[in-house]
């Protein structure tokens, strides 16, 4: 908190409730509402359209929301704009610069935008750019530019960062490299607003992800919550010759399938240590038993596959 | 005003990492003059009793030379600039400003600024070049020759962020600045003398900017006095297209 920042506000970092954005006849956002803490890694998934650009593009004042309420960092988007673009970086999804800008004029210009901006050299080498600052931004690779975005959203010293896909574009070494300085940010007592497809990457970064659906916020909590609450069912696989008619009244197990000799039995709760106490109870004991659980992939499908449209 | 100064400097840098940009603002005005002055020469010629010199009665290179600095302002102001601000804001990069918190009057300021220095370097190398290659009058005043230009280039930009400022795209920008370009070359002052024009040409030329700049210009370079008409005309098409683009200007 030190470093000139300003002091952060007790209030959280994002409150937003009922927000509602629509373009003509298209709801983009219908009825938002979340809260991020100061500190966290905020993540915001779900399928396209879904509402996830035009919220994060509202929280910044870049769009005017229809309806809803708004605070950020104690600031009203709406109305108190320039006081709060000091204050958050922001990397925007299909978004460019020009093709024969140099990357050092790039972080130069934004650098001149605002009075707490750190020095763009030190930036720079913070995120692989230095060797590449006399490039032309057309020039760099996939993964430069992507890192170019990150850095000039950075290059305020925000209180709060959106970054709208950040790593797409990115290889997988690429991505953990941005994982990790996205994790540094933080330490810095930065939030992180990030909005993205990759499962993995939330589960990665994110302390709380809200998944978006239709305009609406489905849910949101830790990634354990979520996977607690929406994809709660495991499945334990094992392999054995020979029936097992008393698996399906074995505790916690919903359903029990069978493909030759492999078994896969999906339930809920302690079904593991139910099932392996079974087996064992009945001189079976498989050698590779094992247990898949649900992943944050799980929670997104199971809310926004059909059927579970609210 | 320091993210005016920085873009604009940065404009200028972009403008001439683009050779094509380049040759054809400065280029192409001079070699149109080139071929004018090849056809037509710059001998006065003393009119049939009872009709009017088409040339203001001058030579016809004399006639040509301000009409060529109106051209290179209109190449600028409809075809330049109007693709740069679309092209920007196809690519995303007017949203990338808008959230890294350029101010507008930087984008469109830094615009204006780099439109005007392309104009006043073509301006220059006419005013330079064809005195020597063709022997042509220089500038009769010079006060109100500066004046002229200052008028005509700020009308031209204005012109030029209203375009980019109300297309849509890059390619909606290339085929009306195009047309716009060709049919003001025709009809303003740079192709046929206006005194030959059939009357419905010269209507629709008194409806386009490029025709009261020349017209101003002509006053002012070959001293035959400041245009009023023209002058209140290019003022409407500087104050108008400019308070529009304000209020049509789109980040995304």
């Amino acid at each position: 908190m030190e470093n000139g920042r300003a002091a952060v506000s007790p209030v959280r970092a994002i409150e937003v409730s009922s927000l509602r954005k629509a373009y003509r006849d298209v709801v983009a956002a219908d009825d938002v509402s979340f809260a991020v803490e100061h500190g966290e890694i905020f993540g915001i998934i779900g399928p396209n359209g879904s509402g996830k650009t035009t919220t994060v593009e509202c929280l910044q004042g870049l769009r005017t929301p229809d309806s809803g309420a708004i605070n950020i960092l104690g600031l009203d988007p709406r109305t108190q704009r320039n006081a709060l673009r000091h204050r958050i970086g922001s990397q925007l999804q299909e978004s460019s610069l020009p093709d024969r800008i140099r990357v050092w004029e790039s972080l130069d210009l934004f650098a001149a935008m605002s009075p707490r901006s750190r020095d763009w050299e030190s930036l720079a080498r913070d995120w692989g750019l230095y060797e590449k600052r006399h490039s032309a931004f057309a020039d760099l690779s996939g993964g430069q530019r992507q890192r170019l975005f990150i850095a000039l959203a950075l290059v305020n010293q925000p209180d709060l960062v959106f970054l709208d896909e950040m790593t797409t574009g990115l290889d997988p070494a690429a991505r953990h490299d941005a994982w990790g300085l996205i994790r540094d940010v933080r330490e810095k007592g930065a939030t992180v607003v990030l909005v993205t497809h990759f499962m993995e990457e939330a589960e990665a970064l994110c302390d709380r992800v809200a998944v978006f659906q239709r305009g609406r916020v489905l849910a949101a909590d830790t990634v354990q919550g979520l996977v607690a609450r929406y994809a709660s069912a495991s499945t334990v696989r094992f392999t054995h010759d020979g029936d097992l008619p008393w698996l399906p009244g074995v505790p916690g197990v919903a359903e029990v399938s069978r493909d030759g000799s492999r078994f896969a039995i999906r339930g809920t709760g302690a079904v593991l240590a139910h099932v392996a106490a079974a087996l064992v109870a009945h001189g079976i004991a498989p050698e590779d038993l094992r247990v898949e659980r649900g992943t944050l992939e799980d929670v997104f499908l199971n809310l926004s596959g059909p059927g579970h449209v609210r | 005003m320091k993210a005016l100064g920085k873009l604009a400097w940065i404009e200028v840098k972009l403008f001439a990492r683009e050779p094509i940009a380049v040759i054809f603002s400065f280029a192409f005005p001079f070699f149109v003059l080139f071929i004018m002055a090849s056809v037509f020469g710059n001998e006065i010629e003393q009119p049939e009793p009872g009709e009017k010199d088409p040339w203001r009665g001058v030579g016809p290179t004399d006639y040509y030379v301000p009409a060529y600095i109106g051209l290179v302002m209109t190449s600028i102001g409809v075809i330049t600039l109007p693709m740069r601000i679309t092209g920007y804001r196809e690519q995303g990069v007017l949203r990338r400003f808008h959230a890294a918190g350029v101010p507008l009057g930087a984008v469109l300021g830094s615009q204006v600024l780099v439109s005007l220095g392309m104009m006043l370097i073509g301006t220059i190398v006419i005013a330079i070049s064809s005195p020597i290659a063709y022997g042509t009058l220089g500038p009769q005043s010079l006060a109100q020759t500066a004046a002229a230009f200052l008028l005509g280039a700020l009308a031209f930009a204005s012109i030029g962020i209203f375009l980019g400022s109300a297309l849509p795209s890059g390619r909606s920008a290339q085929g009306a600045g195009l047309i716009l370009f060709f049919v003001m070359m025709m009809v303003s002052g740079a192709g046929p003398p206006r005194g030959v024009l059939s009357s419905t040409m010269v209507a629709i030329g008194d409806t386009l900017p490029m025709t009261h700049v020349v017209l101003l210009l002509q006053g002012a370079w070959l001293g035959q006095g400041w245009d009023w008409s023209a002058f209140c005309v290019v003022t409407a098409f500087l104050v108008l297209p400019g308070a529009l683009a304000w209020r049509l200007f789109r980040w995304g």
